[in-house]
């Protein structure tokens, strides 16, 4: 904390997240609104958003607790599903009418996405979490796995889900301050929760697990809840997901898509909220910007040129792009 | 009765030919504690490189071996070399995202037109299938040959690491990398001798995958490397015992839950197995427990 004598204030403390946030919204708005730039890379804008608070996620679980997951496309998926079928009911029970309650709906579907992914984890980690490092890396990819084998066959319980053929039918709800939104909101209680006695336990167990329980951190407790929140942010990023592409199929939660997470969290620094941030939105663009700039006969150099960039990227700076350097309002007092 | 012993013929099948691939993950996680996500795609090269050594160059089956082992294991050790090495110190994470790249690359780039290109190619049979019957159980000469080949190579290997001098120096280096390196040992050597040792292996299981299931595609390495390191982490990593027990176990598990269930479920059944045993038994069913100390 750069403020005087370190005493944190609740309004100034958290405007110091919201108003940069506040700031952009507004700006991407108006140019939105005045047609400056095109609704293509609006969309991509907010497609970084999403990623960026899945990754947030996996920041907490690994960034910041040291639990090897490889299965966080799992929760974004479940988060997806749920959202996206709540809202689906609720629009075919009360039609798609006035604004205001069809944006109370779609916020209650991804309180409820997000929570049906915490729970999830929660289920998933108090077995899982006995396991440590790549055994726990491996069997969270094979409960990645076996979610891709459940969301292909979610049409056999419930044929809305649509199965391996794809959900169809989503209402598009995802806007720019909802993206917005949700990134400060995220931005907000990963900062304030690894700034916490809670956050300070979860760096001492991703430190030395050992050393931790020493001190007397109920270390299971701590992986548990870490690994929870974490899928929880999970969950809130695929709710948005499903209604800014309107259309899910299980292949966008497979394994693939984990790694994508993880790439962009070890890319940005673990443990590092600028870090992840500012890697999902390089991630995201260098992608769509490859797409624009490369000619169309040379887009398929995209996927051998961006593997290149990675591992140039790792052999330069093993340690992220950004290491251990925070934007100032992201620095807290004596997490490190 | 027979459907079953059928069914269990086929799951020995694709369990050998996880094997090879399962070895190479266990030597190498072995001896650098890496993930080596690329070694799918070294199996995906090998199968290739014996597409092309019987499609344009109709060379005879032991050549077409030759040609995918050679090219499979100077392939890892260039990757070991330019990708791997200089991270070896570097914290774990960074090589496996390296690996990661790695695997990306291999991926994309062998997709590429002026490479192997992008669609399914269907692999010529180097032989004429013969099967034959014994008490309703239809056996082919494929099995046979990938039964014969998958022993010949577990020899080989139990012979390379127990037997010889550079076997010795894989072991020394995977109990202790600094140690070993003080007594003399060139650990760098050795390194590049297990990638290239794991490579050549999958290179093997690519030219019998090819046979056996007779359509590829440069993104086919995905799953079975995904497979194969599974059955390594069921069997208990680091142990070459243990990933063959995993392959097979793997190998049943698939062709059985396909075979009485859905071929749907197939990827999942054998997952949910791998989570059953690892939390009966954490480091894999032949896995040493490690006590971790302060």
């Amino acid at each position: 904390m750069k403020g005087k004598g370190g005493k944190k204030t609740f309004p100034g403390n958290l405007s110091r997240v919201f108003l940069p946030f506040l700031g952009i919204t507004g700006a991407f708005l108006l140019l939105d609104r005045y047609g400056v730039v095109n609704p293509y890379w609006i969309q991509i804008f907010q497609l970084a958003c999403v990623v960026a608070i899945s990754g947030m996620g996996l920041n907490v679980i690994y960034g910041y607790t040291g639990l090897f997951s490889l299965g966080h496309a799992a929760f974004y998926g479940v988060g997806a599903y749920t959202a996206a079928l709540l809202m689906k009911t609720y629009v075919a029970a009360y039609g798609g009418g006035a604004f205001l309650p069809m944006q109370a709906a779609f916020f209650c579907c991804l309180l409820a996405g997000g929570l049906t992914a915490a729970l999830l984890g929660v289920l998933v980690g108090l077995p899982v979490l006995r396991l440590t490092s790549d055994y726990l890396g491996i069997a969270t990819l094979g409960f990645g796995v076996i979610m891709k084998v459940v969301f292909d066959n979610a049409d056999s319980v419930l044929p809305q889900l649509g199965g391996a053929r794809g959900m169809t039918g989503i209402a598009r709800m995802t806007s720019i301050p909802w993206v917005v939104l949700g990134l400060a909101a995220t931005t907000a209680v990963v900062r304030n929760l690894v700034d916490s006695t809670f956050g300070r336990a979860l760096l001492a167990i991703r430190e030395d697990e050992i050393a931790a329980s020493a001190m007397g951190i109920d270390t299971f407790r701590y992986k548990v809840i870490g690994f929870t929140v974490g899928c929880g942010f999970a969950g809130l990023a695929g709710g948005l997901y499903a209604h800014l592409y309107t259309f899910l199929h299980p292949s966008n939660f497979d394994f693939s898509k984990s790694i994508d997470v993880l790439m962009i969290v070890v890319l940005g620094g673990m443990g590092n909220m600028t870090g992840t941030l500012f890697a999902s939105f390089c991630w995201i663009f260098l992608l769509e910007g490859l797409r624009v700039l490369l000619p169309p006969e040379y887009l398929e150099f995209r996927w051998v040129m961006i593997p290149v960039l990675l591992i140039v990227t790792m052999l330069l700076r093993p340690q992220g792009l950004l290491g251990l350097r925070e934007l100032p309002f992201l620095r807290s007092g004596a997490s490190r | 009765m027979e459907y079953f012993l059928q069914q269990a013929l086929n799951g020995l099948q694709l369990g050998f030919v996880y094997a090879l691939i399962a070895l190479g993950y266990t030597m190498v996680y072995g001896i650098v504690r890496l993930i080596n996500f690329a070694h799918g795609d070294v199996f995906m090269v090998g199968s290739f490189l014996a597409f092309y050594a019987i499609d344009r160059f109709h060379l005879p089956l032991t050549a077409v071996f030759g040609v995918a082992v050679g090219g499979c294991a100077l392939l890892a050790v260039a990757i070991e070399r330019v990708a791997y090495r200089p991270l070896r110190n570097a914290p774990k994470i960074a090589a496996l995202i390296t690996a990661i790249g790695v695997s990306l690359f291999l991926e994309y780039f062998t997709a590429l037109h002026q490479v192997f290109g992008p669609n399914y190619y269907a692999f010529p049979r180097p032989f004429r299938v013969v099967t034959w019957e014994v008490g309703g159980i239809v056996f082919t000469n494929i099995q046979a040959i990938i039964l014969a080949v998958t022993f010949a190579c577990l020899l080989v290997l139990q012979f390379i690491v127990y037997r010889t001098r550079v076997g010795r120096g894989m072991r020394a280096v995977s109990y202790d990398k600094v140690t070993s390196g003080l007594m003399g040992v060139n650990v760098d050597a050795v390194i590049s001798f297990t990638f290239g040792l794991g490579a050549a292996l999958a290179g093997v299981g690519g030219v019998l995958y090819g046979i056996a299931y007779p359509q590829i595609n440069t993104f086919m390495g995905i799953m079975p490397g995904l497979k194969a390191f599974t059955a390594a982490v069921l069997g208990g990593i680091g142990s070459i015992p243990g990933a063959l027990l995993g392959a097979l176990i793997m190998g049943q598990s698939e062709t059985m839950a396909a075979a009485y269930l859905s071929s749907t479920y197939r990827d999942g059944i054998a997952f949910l197995l791998l989570i059953g045993v690892l939390l009966w038994k954490p480091t894999g069913i032949l896995g040493k427990s490690s006590q971790e100390k302060v």
